[in-house]
Protein backbone atom coordinates (compact mmCIF):
# COMPACT_ATOMS: atom_id res chain seq x y z
CA UNK A 1 0.00 0.00 0.00
CA UNK A 2 1.64 3.49 -1.13
CA UNK A 3 1.83 5.90 1.76
CA UNK A 4 0.80 9.39 0.84
CA UNK A 5 4.16 10.96 0.88
CA UNK A 6 3.72 14.84 0.44
CA UNK A 7 0.24 16.80 0.69
CA UNK A 8 -0.01 20.78 -0.28
CA UNK A 9 -3.24 22.30 0.79
CA UNK A 10 -4.40 25.61 -0.39
CA UNK A 11 -0.67 26.82 -0.53
CA UNK A 12 -0.40 30.93 -0.66
CA UNK A 13 2.70 32.79 -1.37
CA UNK A 14 2.95 36.33 -2.81
CA UNK A 15 6.33 38.44 -3.41
CA UNK A 16 4.98 41.82 -2.36
CA UNK A 17 2.10 42.73 -4.65
CA UNK A 18 2.66 39.90 -6.79
CA UNK A 19 0.95 36.32 -6.50
CA UNK A 20 3.08 33.57 -7.50
CA UNK A 21 0.40 30.87 -5.26
CA UNK A 22 -3.23 30.89 -5.61
CA UNK A 23 -4.32 28.20 -3.13
CA UNK A 24 -2.34 25.44 -4.83
CA UNK A 25 -3.14 22.28 -3.44
CA UNK A 26 -1.10 19.00 -4.78
CA UNK A 27 -0.41 15.71 -3.55
CA UNK A 28 2.39 12.86 -4.33
CA UNK A 29 2.69 9.08 -2.75
CA UNK A 30 5.45 7.49 -1.79
CA UNK A 31 8.09 5.83 -4.67
CA UNK A 32 6.17 8.07 -7.15
CA UNK A 33 8.02 10.44 -10.26
CA UNK A 34 5.87 13.52 -9.63
CA UNK A 35 6.21 15.96 -12.12
CA UNK A 36 5.25 19.49 -12.08
CA UNK A 37 4.99 21.51 -15.08
CA UNK A 38 3.83 24.19 -16.40
CA UNK A 39 4.81 27.77 -18.30
CA UNK A 40 7.34 29.99 -16.54
CA UNK A 41 6.19 32.32 -14.08
CA UNK A 42 3.28 29.39 -13.37
CA UNK A 43 4.65 29.16 -9.72
CA UNK A 44 6.51 26.10 -10.30
CA UNK A 45 10.13 28.03 -8.88
CA UNK A 46 7.93 28.86 -5.72
CA UNK A 47 6.27 25.75 -5.14
CA UNK A 48 10.03 24.21 -5.15
CA UNK A 49 11.04 26.47 -3.11
CA UNK A 50 8.59 25.80 -0.52
CA UNK A 51 8.75 22.19 -1.18
CA UNK A 52 12.56 22.93 -0.54
CA UNK A 53 11.80 24.43 2.58
CA UNK A 54 13.69 27.24 1.56
CA UNK A 55 10.80 29.52 1.97
CA UNK A 56 7.60 29.54 4.24
CA UNK A 57 4.28 29.60 2.68
CA UNK A 58 1.93 32.89 3.78
CA UNK A 59 -1.17 30.19 4.14
CA UNK A 60 -1.90 27.21 3.09
CA UNK A 61 -0.46 23.54 5.35
CA UNK A 62 2.26 21.41 3.97
CA UNK A 63 3.14 17.62 5.37
CA UNK A 64 6.09 15.57 4.53
CA UNK A 65 5.05 12.04 5.53
CA UNK A 66 2.73 13.47 7.90
CA UNK A 67 4.97 15.59 9.70
CA UNK A 68 3.99 19.25 9.16
CA UNK A 69 6.64 20.77 6.94
CA UNK A 70 5.20 24.63 8.07
CA UNK A 71 5.99 24.30 12.01
CA UNK A 72 8.94 22.16 11.77
CA UNK A 73 11.03 22.27 8.65
CA UNK A 74 14.44 21.24 10.51
CA UNK A 75 12.59 18.26 11.04
CA UNK A 76 12.18 17.44 7.13
CA UNK A 77 15.50 18.89 6.64
CA UNK A 78 17.94 16.02 7.41
CA UNK A 79 15.24 13.58 4.82
CA UNK A 80 15.22 16.12 1.71
CA UNK A 81 17.71 15.60 -1.34
CA UNK A 82 17.58 18.79 -3.33
CA UNK A 83 18.84 19.55 -6.61
CA UNK A 84 18.55 23.56 -7.39
CA UNK A 85 17.96 24.97 -10.92
CA UNK A 86 21.28 26.88 -10.17
CA UNK A 87 24.15 24.63 -9.28
CA UNK A 88 24.87 25.02 -5.58
CA UNK A 89 28.16 23.24 -6.15
CA UNK A 90 31.48 25.30 -4.46
CA UNK A 91 33.52 25.57 -7.93
CA UNK A 92 37.24 25.73 -5.96
CA UNK A 93 36.89 22.04 -4.93
CA UNK A 94 36.99 19.29 -6.02
CA UNK A 95 34.05 16.72 -6.96
CA UNK A 96 34.95 14.75 -3.78
CA UNK A 97 35.35 17.71 -1.60
CA UNK A 98 31.89 19.00 -2.74
CA UNK A 99 30.46 15.79 -1.56
CA UNK A 100 32.60 15.35 1.43
CA UNK A 101 31.67 18.62 2.66
CA UNK A 102 27.77 18.24 2.00
CA UNK A 103 27.69 14.72 4.08
CA UNK A 104 29.18 16.36 6.95
CA UNK A 105 26.40 19.13 6.66
CA UNK A 106 24.20 16.26 7.09
CA UNK A 107 25.83 14.35 10.09
CA UNK A 108 27.85 11.96 8.49
CA UNK A 109 31.82 11.61 9.49
CA UNK A 110 34.45 9.34 8.90
CA UNK A 111 34.82 6.15 7.39
CA UNK A 112 31.21 6.41 7.00
CA UNK A 113 30.98 9.28 5.24
CA UNK A 114 34.29 8.47 2.96
CA UNK A 115 32.63 4.95 2.42
CA UNK A 116 29.28 6.14 1.17
CA UNK A 117 31.10 9.20 -1.35
CA UNK A 118 32.76 6.44 -2.79
CA UNK A 119 30.05 4.07 -3.46
CA UNK A 120 27.94 7.08 -5.02
CA UNK A 121 30.60 8.15 -6.87
CA UNK A 122 31.21 4.43 -8.60
CA UNK A 123 27.78 4.47 -8.64
CA UNK A 124 27.36 7.50 -10.98
CA UNK A 125 30.58 6.38 -13.06
CA UNK A 126 31.81 9.79 -11.51
CA UNK A 127 35.14 8.17 -9.47
CA UNK A 128 37.46 8.74 -12.08
CA UNK A 129 37.05 12.61 -11.50
CA UNK A 130 36.70 13.08 -8.18
CA UNK A 131 39.72 15.05 -8.28
CA UNK A 132 38.78 17.40 -10.76
CA UNK A 133 37.58 20.63 -9.88
CA UNK A 134 34.18 21.22 -10.34
CA UNK A 135 34.94 24.44 -12.29
CA UNK A 136 36.35 22.31 -15.27
CA UNK A 137 33.25 19.95 -15.68
CA UNK A 138 31.32 20.15 -18.57
CA UNK A 139 27.53 21.23 -17.59
CA UNK A 140 25.96 17.79 -18.07
CA UNK A 141 28.73 16.07 -15.41
CA UNK A 142 27.69 19.50 -13.05
CA UNK A 143 24.25 18.23 -12.71
CA UNK A 144 25.46 14.74 -12.40
CA UNK A 145 27.60 15.74 -8.91
CA UNK A 146 24.86 18.07 -8.00
CA UNK A 147 22.55 15.01 -8.02
CA UNK A 148 24.93 12.58 -6.59
CA UNK A 149 25.55 15.35 -3.37
CA UNK A 150 21.73 15.31 -3.22
CA UNK A 151 22.05 11.72 -2.23
CA UNK A 152 24.18 11.42 0.46
CA UNK A 153 21.95 11.34 2.98
CA UNK A 154 19.65 8.35 1.70
CA UNK A 155 16.88 10.75 1.41
CA UNK A 156 13.27 10.03 1.82
CA UNK A 157 12.18 12.40 -1.36
CA UNK A 158 14.60 13.80 -4.06
CA UNK A 159 13.52 17.24 -4.93
CA UNK A 160 14.94 18.88 -8.61
CA UNK A 161 14.11 21.86 -9.87
CA UNK A 162 14.80 21.82 -14.26
CA UNK A 163 16.94 19.22 -13.73
CA UNK A 164 17.71 19.00 -17.63
CA UNK A 165 17.27 23.04 -18.24
CA UNK A 166 20.69 23.92 -20.49
CA UNK A 167 21.67 20.35 -20.93
CA UNK A 168 22.03 18.91 -24.64
CA UNK A 169 20.56 15.88 -25.77
CA UNK A 170 22.65 13.20 -24.04
CA UNK A 171 23.26 14.87 -20.65
CA UNK A 172 19.36 15.42 -20.70
CA UNK A 173 18.88 11.57 -21.52
CA UNK A 174 21.72 10.88 -18.99
CA UNK A 175 19.62 12.71 -15.87
CA UNK A 176 16.33 10.60 -17.00
CA UNK A 177 18.49 7.37 -17.00
CA UNK A 178 19.59 8.34 -13.32
CA UNK A 179 16.28 9.34 -11.86
CA UNK A 180 14.63 6.58 -13.11
CA UNK A 181 16.96 3.72 -12.10
CA UNK A 182 16.74 6.12 -8.77
CA UNK A 183 13.18 5.29 -8.22
CA UNK A 184 13.77 1.29 -9.48
CA UNK A 185 16.57 0.55 -7.38
CA UNK A 186 15.77 2.59 -4.52
CA UNK A 187 12.45 3.65 -4.24
CA UNK A 188 13.29 7.06 -3.81
CA UNK A 189 10.32 9.57 -4.25
CA UNK A 190 11.01 11.82 -7.19
CA UNK A 191 9.88 15.42 -7.61
CA UNK A 192 11.14 17.34 -10.37
CA UNK A 193 10.00 20.47 -11.93
CA UNK A 194 9.95 21.23 -16.10
CA UNK A 195 8.35 23.56 -18.47
CA UNK A 196 8.91 20.84 -21.17
CA UNK A 197 5.81 18.82 -21.97
CA UNK A 198 7.57 15.61 -23.30
CA UNK A 199 9.60 15.18 -19.84
CA UNK A 200 6.13 15.33 -17.93
CA UNK A 201 4.96 12.72 -20.07
CA UNK A 202 7.79 10.01 -18.83
CA UNK A 203 6.75 10.81 -15.05
CA UNK A 204 4.42 8.59 -13.29
CA UNK A 205 2.14 11.56 -12.45
CA UNK A 206 1.67 15.16 -13.60
CA UNK A 207 0.36 18.21 -11.98
CA UNK A 208 -0.35 21.03 -14.51
CA UNK A 209 0.50 24.27 -12.94
CA UNK A 210 -0.52 27.70 -13.78
CA UNK A 211 -1.63 30.92 -12.27
CA UNK A 212 -0.12 29.68 -9.39
CA UNK A 213 -3.19 26.78 -8.77
CA UNK A 214 -2.71 23.21 -10.18
CA UNK A 215 -4.59 23.31 -13.02
CA UNK A 216 -5.36 19.31 -13.72
CA UNK A 217 -3.12 16.39 -12.01
CA UNK A 218 -2.86 12.82 -12.65
CA UNK A 219 -0.85 9.64 -14.93
CA UNK A 220 0.01 10.86 -18.38
CA UNK A 221 -2.92 8.36 -19.63
CA UNK A 222 -5.36 9.80 -17.58
CA UNK A 223 -4.48 13.39 -18.47
CA UNK A 224 -4.17 12.72 -21.91
CA UNK A 225 -7.98 11.09 -21.99
CA UNK A 226 -9.50 14.36 -20.47
CA UNK A 227 -8.67 15.47 -24.31
CA UNK A 228 -10.70 12.99 -25.53
CA UNK A 229 -10.83 11.91 -29.50
CA UNK A 230 -7.93 12.83 -31.66
CA UNK A 231 -6.60 16.36 -32.27
CA UNK A 232 -6.60 18.28 -35.63
CA UNK A 233 -4.15 21.20 -36.06
CA UNK A 234 -4.94 23.53 -39.09
CA UNK A 235 -2.29 25.86 -40.57
CA UNK A 236 -4.17 28.93 -42.11
CA UNK A 237 -3.25 32.86 -43.19
CA UNK A 238 -6.25 33.86 -41.53
CA UNK A 239 -6.46 32.08 -38.12
CA UNK A 240 -9.09 34.82 -36.69
CA UNK A 241 -11.35 34.43 -40.08
CA UNK A 242 -11.36 30.46 -39.90
CA UNK A 243 -11.92 29.94 -36.21
CA UNK A 244 -15.37 31.87 -36.74
CA UNK A 245 -16.12 30.12 -39.94
CA UNK A 246 -15.19 26.84 -37.84
CA UNK A 247 -17.63 28.21 -35.08
CA UNK A 248 -20.87 29.34 -37.36
CA UNK A 249 -20.13 26.31 -39.63
CA UNK A 250 -19.99 23.41 -36.73
CA UNK A 251 -20.61 24.93 -33.84
CA UNK A 252 -17.12 24.21 -32.77
CA UNK A 253 -14.70 26.01 -30.62
CA UNK A 254 -11.16 25.65 -32.03
CA UNK A 255 -8.77 27.25 -30.30
CA UNK A 256 -5.54 29.34 -31.74
CA UNK A 257 -2.20 28.15 -30.41
CA UNK A 258 0.76 30.02 -32.42
CA UNK A 259 -0.80 30.79 -35.09
CA UNK A 260 -2.62 27.65 -35.02
CA UNK A 261 -5.88 26.42 -34.79
CA UNK A 262 -6.38 23.28 -32.97
CA UNK A 263 -9.69 21.45 -32.60
CA UNK A 264 -10.62 18.89 -30.68
CA UNK A 265 -12.93 15.92 -32.36
CA UNK A 266 -13.54 12.54 -31.54
CA UNK A 267 -13.52 10.91 -34.57
CA UNK A 268 -11.36 13.41 -36.30
CA UNK A 269 -10.45 11.32 -39.48
CA UNK A 270 -14.20 11.16 -40.62
CA UNK A 271 -14.00 15.12 -39.51
CA UNK A 272 -11.68 16.13 -41.85
CA UNK A 273 -13.07 15.79 -44.99
CA UNK A 274 -16.01 17.99 -44.42
CA UNK A 275 -13.81 20.40 -42.58
CA UNK A 276 -11.59 20.95 -45.94
CA UNK A 277 -14.56 21.05 -47.95
CA UNK A 278 -15.96 24.11 -45.90
CA UNK A 279 -13.05 25.89 -45.79
CA UNK A 280 -11.17 24.74 -49.14
CA UNK A 281 -8.89 28.23 -49.52
CA UNK A 282 -8.36 29.05 -46.24
CA UNK A 283 -6.81 26.00 -45.04
CA UNK A 284 -3.40 25.45 -45.86
CA UNK A 285 -2.19 22.04 -44.50
CA UNK A 286 -4.18 19.69 -41.68
CA UNK A 287 -2.60 17.36 -39.64
CA UNK A 288 -4.36 14.80 -37.26
CA UNK A 289 -2.70 13.52 -33.95
CA UNK A 290 -3.79 11.65 -31.17
CA UNK A 291 -3.90 14.69 -28.17
CA UNK A 292 -0.54 15.22 -25.67
CA UNK A 293 -0.13 16.59 -22.33
CA UNK A 294 0.12 20.44 -24.50
CA UNK A 295 -3.30 19.93 -25.93
CA UNK A 296 -4.82 19.36 -22.29
CA UNK A 297 -2.98 22.21 -20.87
CA UNK A 298 -4.39 24.62 -24.12
CA UNK A 299 -7.18 22.77 -23.38
CA UNK A 300 -7.35 23.53 -19.79
CA UNK A 301 -5.57 26.80 -19.59
CA UNK A 302 -7.43 28.47 -22.92
CA UNK A 303 -10.34 28.23 -20.86
CA UNK A 304 -8.82 29.62 -18.23
CA UNK A 305 -7.46 33.06 -19.79
CA UNK A 306 -10.82 32.98 -22.03
CA UNK A 307 -12.79 33.42 -18.39
CA UNK A 308 -10.28 35.68 -17.09
CA UNK A 309 -10.41 37.77 -20.44
CA UNK A 310 -7.07 38.27 -20.60
CA UNK A 311 -6.68 36.29 -24.10
CA UNK A 312 -8.06 37.80 -26.99
CA UNK A 313 -10.14 34.80 -28.58
CA UNK B 1 26.78 17.77 18.04
CA UNK B 2 25.31 18.93 14.14
CA UNK B 3 25.94 22.51 15.12
CA UNK B 4 29.93 22.43 15.90
CA UNK B 5 30.09 19.88 12.90
CA UNK B 6 28.50 21.62 10.26
CA UNK B 7 29.91 25.18 11.25
CA UNK B 8 33.68 23.51 11.13
CA UNK B 9 32.86 22.47 7.69
CA UNK B 10 31.76 25.66 6.66
CA UNK B 11 34.51 27.24 8.00
CA UNK B 12 36.83 24.67 7.14
CA UNK B 13 35.73 25.10 3.32
CA UNK B 14 36.25 29.33 3.78
CA UNK B 15 40.08 28.45 4.70
CA UNK B 16 40.44 25.98 1.96
CA UNK B 17 38.93 28.45 -0.66
CA UNK B 18 41.13 31.25 0.82
CA UNK B 19 44.27 29.26 0.32
CA UNK B 20 43.00 28.64 -2.95
CA UNK B 21 43.21 31.95 -3.71
CA UNK B 22 46.41 33.43 -3.45
CA UNK B 23 45.88 37.05 -4.41
CA UNK B 24 43.39 37.52 -1.80
CA UNK B 25 45.92 36.58 0.82
CA UNK B 26 49.20 39.02 -0.71
CA UNK B 27 46.40 42.10 -1.56
CA UNK B 28 44.59 41.63 2.40
CA UNK B 29 48.30 41.71 3.47
CA UNK B 30 50.32 44.23 1.20
CA UNK B 31 47.84 47.14 1.76
CA UNK B 32 48.46 47.54 5.40
CA UNK B 33 52.29 46.97 5.36
CA UNK B 34 51.89 49.95 2.38
CA UNK B 35 49.73 51.98 4.65
CA UNK B 36 52.09 51.68 7.53
CA UNK B 37 55.55 52.22 5.85
CA UNK B 38 54.30 55.00 4.05
CA UNK B 39 52.63 56.86 6.83
CA UNK B 40 56.12 56.49 9.16
CA UNK B 41 58.41 57.36 6.47
CA UNK B 42 55.97 60.02 5.07
CA UNK B 43 55.62 61.64 8.25
CA UNK B 44 59.01 61.57 9.26
CA UNK B 45 59.96 63.84 6.09
CA UNK B 46 57.29 65.92 6.86
CA UNK B 47 58.96 66.68 10.56
CA UNK B 48 62.81 66.53 9.63
CA UNK B 49 63.66 67.45 12.82
CA UNK B 50 65.20 64.08 14.30
CA UNK B 51 68.28 61.25 12.61
CA UNK B 52 65.55 58.96 11.28
CA UNK B 53 64.95 58.23 15.53
CA UNK B 54 61.21 59.83 15.15
CA UNK B 55 60.45 57.53 11.86
CA UNK B 56 61.01 54.78 14.46
CA UNK B 57 58.76 56.44 16.44
CA UNK B 58 56.16 57.23 13.93
CA UNK B 59 56.36 53.57 12.58
CA UNK B 60 55.88 52.36 15.89
CA UNK B 61 52.86 54.87 17.12
CA UNK B 62 51.01 53.32 13.95
CA UNK B 63 52.05 49.63 14.22
CA UNK B 64 48.48 48.62 16.50
CA UNK B 65 46.32 51.13 14.24
CA UNK B 66 47.97 49.05 11.01
CA UNK B 67 47.78 45.94 12.56
CA UNK B 68 43.88 46.57 13.57
CA UNK B 69 43.46 47.87 9.87
CA UNK B 70 44.61 44.37 8.63
CA UNK B 71 42.17 42.96 11.04
CA UNK B 72 39.27 44.45 9.60
CA UNK B 73 39.54 44.92 6.31
CA UNK B 74 40.25 40.51 6.43
CA UNK B 75 37.50 40.05 8.52
CA UNK B 76 34.61 42.23 6.90
CA UNK B 77 36.10 41.05 3.28
CA UNK B 78 36.08 37.81 4.28
CA UNK B 79 32.03 37.55 4.55
CA UNK B 80 31.62 38.89 1.07
CA UNK B 81 31.80 34.87 0.37
CA UNK B 82 28.53 34.94 1.73
CA UNK B 83 27.43 37.42 -1.06
CA UNK B 84 29.19 35.12 -3.81
CA UNK B 85 27.87 31.92 -2.02
CA UNK B 86 24.03 33.31 -2.46
CA UNK B 87 24.47 34.00 -6.52
CA UNK B 88 26.76 30.49 -6.89
CA UNK B 89 23.76 28.88 -4.90
CA UNK B 90 25.70 27.18 -2.50
CA UNK B 91 24.05 29.06 0.22
CA UNK B 92 20.85 27.45 -0.94
CA UNK B 93 22.02 24.09 -0.49
CA UNK B 94 23.05 25.03 3.21
CA UNK B 95 19.82 26.90 3.57
CA UNK B 96 18.04 23.32 3.05
CA UNK B 97 20.76 21.20 5.03
CA UNK B 98 19.42 20.55 8.68
CA UNK B 99 22.57 22.83 9.91
CA UNK B 100 20.55 25.54 12.15
CA UNK B 101 21.33 29.22 12.02
CA UNK B 102 23.66 28.90 14.61
CA UNK B 103 25.72 26.03 13.05
CA UNK B 104 25.54 28.76 9.67
CA UNK B 105 26.68 32.19 11.33
CA UNK B 106 29.82 30.10 13.79
CA UNK B 107 30.39 28.44 10.27
CA UNK B 108 31.10 31.50 8.09
CA UNK B 109 32.32 33.61 11.08
CA UNK B 110 34.35 31.52 12.93
CA UNK B 111 35.76 30.59 9.11
CA UNK B 112 36.55 34.36 8.40
CA UNK B 113 38.17 35.14 11.57
CA UNK B 114 40.50 32.22 11.60
CA UNK B 115 41.41 33.72 8.09
CA UNK B 116 42.04 37.59 9.72
CA UNK B 117 44.08 36.07 12.49
CA UNK B 118 46.48 34.67 10.24
CA UNK B 119 46.76 37.62 8.29
CA UNK B 120 47.17 39.40 11.42
CA UNK B 121 49.99 36.65 12.78
CA UNK B 122 51.53 38.20 9.69
CA UNK B 123 51.80 41.85 10.47
CA UNK B 124 52.19 40.80 13.80
CA UNK B 125 55.57 39.05 12.56
CA UNK B 126 56.64 42.59 11.38
CA UNK B 127 56.41 43.71 15.06
CA UNK B 128 60.30 43.86 15.77
CA UNK B 129 60.96 45.80 12.86
CA UNK B 130 58.16 48.34 14.32
CA UNK B 131 60.90 48.56 17.05
CA UNK B 132 58.73 45.83 19.88
CA UNK B 133 60.64 43.36 21.49
CA UNK B 134 57.64 40.59 23.21
CA UNK B 135 57.91 37.76 25.09
CA UNK B 136 55.69 35.18 24.96
CA UNK B 137 53.05 36.02 27.59
CA UNK B 138 53.03 39.35 25.48
CA UNK B 139 52.34 37.38 22.18
CA UNK B 140 49.87 35.65 23.67
CA UNK B 141 48.45 38.45 24.98
CA UNK B 142 48.21 40.04 21.18
CA UNK B 143 46.86 36.75 19.20
CA UNK B 144 44.14 36.57 21.48
CA UNK B 145 42.99 40.57 21.43
CA UNK B 146 43.28 39.79 17.89
CA UNK B 147 41.49 36.67 17.66
CA UNK B 148 38.24 38.96 19.35
CA UNK B 149 38.63 41.60 17.08
CA UNK B 150 38.37 39.51 13.99
CA UNK B 151 35.55 37.39 15.73
CA UNK B 152 33.54 40.21 16.35
CA UNK B 153 34.52 42.13 12.76
CA UNK B 154 33.51 39.38 10.72
CA UNK B 155 30.00 39.17 13.05
CA UNK B 156 29.65 42.67 11.64
CA UNK B 157 30.25 41.87 7.97
CA UNK B 158 27.60 38.84 8.25
CA UNK B 159 24.99 41.15 9.42
CA UNK B 160 25.92 43.41 6.26
CA UNK B 161 26.55 40.50 3.65
CA UNK B 162 23.13 38.59 4.71
CA UNK B 163 20.86 41.33 3.44
CA UNK B 164 23.26 42.98 0.47
CA UNK B 165 22.66 40.92 -3.07
CA UNK B 166 25.40 42.77 -4.47
CA UNK B 167 29.44 42.88 -3.86
CA UNK B 168 29.40 46.42 -5.14
CA UNK B 169 27.19 47.36 -2.80
CA UNK B 170 28.94 45.84 -0.25
CA UNK B 171 32.11 47.36 -0.62
CA UNK B 172 29.90 50.61 -0.63
CA UNK B 173 28.24 50.21 2.55
CA UNK B 174 31.60 48.80 4.02
CA UNK B 175 33.80 51.82 3.20
CA UNK B 176 31.04 54.05 4.98
CA UNK B 177 31.29 52.32 7.56
CA UNK B 178 34.81 50.74 7.98
CA UNK B 179 36.95 53.74 7.38
CA UNK B 180 35.07 55.86 10.10
CA UNK B 181 35.13 52.86 12.52
CA UNK B 182 38.76 52.81 12.11
CA UNK B 183 39.68 56.54 12.35
CA UNK B 184 37.79 56.54 15.28
CA UNK B 185 39.49 53.96 17.07
CA UNK B 186 42.28 55.96 18.70
CA UNK B 187 44.70 54.50 15.50
CA UNK B 188 44.94 58.06 14.81
CA UNK B 189 44.29 60.30 18.03
CA UNK B 190 42.67 59.10 21.62
CA UNK B 191 39.52 58.92 22.72
CA UNK B 192 40.54 60.75 25.98
CA UNK B 193 41.41 64.04 23.91
CA UNK B 194 38.55 64.00 21.51
CA UNK B 195 36.51 66.48 20.82
CA UNK B 196 32.85 66.33 22.78
CA UNK B 197 31.43 65.29 19.51
CA UNK B 198 33.19 61.98 18.75
CA UNK B 199 33.76 60.98 22.37
CA UNK B 200 30.28 59.34 22.42
CA UNK B 201 30.85 57.72 19.08
CA UNK B 202 34.54 56.32 19.89
CA UNK B 203 33.23 54.91 23.69
CA UNK B 204 30.46 53.09 21.08
CA UNK B 205 33.13 51.21 19.00
CA UNK B 206 33.77 47.95 19.42
CA UNK B 207 37.64 48.81 17.90
CA UNK B 208 38.23 51.65 20.26
CA UNK B 209 38.32 48.63 22.85
CA UNK B 210 40.10 46.26 21.06
CA UNK B 211 43.09 49.32 19.98
CA UNK B 212 43.45 49.93 24.02
CA UNK B 213 43.62 46.12 24.73
CA UNK B 214 46.59 45.60 21.52
CA UNK B 215 48.36 48.91 23.16
CA UNK B 216 48.26 47.66 26.31
CA UNK B 217 49.38 43.93 25.33
CA UNK B 218 52.06 45.54 22.32
CA UNK B 219 53.40 47.68 25.31
CA UNK B 220 54.51 45.01 27.49
CA UNK B 221 53.75 45.24 31.16
CA UNK B 222 49.82 44.24 30.77
CA UNK B 223 48.03 45.35 33.77
CA UNK B 224 45.22 42.15 33.11
CA UNK B 225 42.34 43.02 34.84
CA UNK B 226 42.07 46.22 32.37
CA UNK B 227 43.36 43.77 29.63
CA UNK B 228 40.79 41.39 30.64
CA UNK B 229 37.51 44.10 30.98
CA UNK B 230 38.93 45.47 27.65
CA UNK B 231 38.82 42.48 26.04
CA UNK B 232 34.99 41.59 27.24
CA UNK B 233 34.11 44.76 25.74
CA UNK B 234 35.08 43.85 22.21
CA UNK B 235 33.23 40.20 22.83
CA UNK B 236 30.35 41.97 24.43
CA UNK B 237 30.18 43.71 20.93
CA UNK B 238 31.43 40.31 19.00
CA UNK B 239 28.17 38.56 20.79
CA UNK B 240 25.46 40.74 20.25
CA UNK B 241 26.52 40.93 16.20
CA UNK B 242 26.22 36.78 16.39
CA UNK B 243 23.17 36.54 18.49
CA UNK B 244 21.55 39.71 15.46
CA UNK B 245 23.34 37.48 12.81
CA UNK B 246 21.54 34.24 14.11
CA UNK B 247 17.99 36.14 13.97
CA UNK B 248 18.45 37.25 11.03
CA UNK B 249 19.71 34.14 9.68
CA UNK B 250 16.22 32.30 11.04
CA UNK B 251 13.75 34.99 10.10
CA UNK B 252 15.08 35.79 6.91
CA UNK B 253 16.49 33.13 4.94
CA UNK B 254 15.88 34.11 1.58
CA UNK B 255 16.25 37.59 0.02
CA UNK B 256 12.87 37.67 -1.16
CA UNK B 257 11.08 36.06 1.70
Amino acid sequence: MKQRWIELKQIRFSYGEKTALDGLSLEVNEGELFCIVGPNGGGKSTTFKILSTLIQPHAGSLSFWGEDGVRFPQRIRPHLGVVFQSPALDKKLTVEENLFYQGKLYGLTGKKLKEKTAQILARFELSDRKQDKVETLSGGLKRRVEITKSLLQNPKLLILDEPTTGLDPIARREVWDHLKMLRKEEGVTVVFTTHLMDEAESADRTALLDRGRVVVSGTPSELKSLVGGDVIALKTNHPIELKNGIHEKFQLEAKLVDQELRIQQTEGAKFIPALVEAFPHQIQSVTLGKPTLEDLFVLKTGHHFWKSETRPA
Amino acid sequence: MNVLLGGATLAQRELVRFYRQRSRIVGSLAMPVIVWALLGSGLQAAFPSGMGQESREFLKYFFPGNLILTLVFTSIFSTISIIEDRHEGFLQSVLVSPLSPTGIVLGKVGGGAFIALFQGLLFLALAPLAGFHLNLLDILAVVITITSISLTMTALGFLFAWRLDSVQGFHAVMNLVLFPMWLLSGAFFPPESASRFLKPLMYLNPLTYGMWALKGALGGKIEWVSFMSLLGMVLLFGIVFMGSSVWLVHSKREMTA
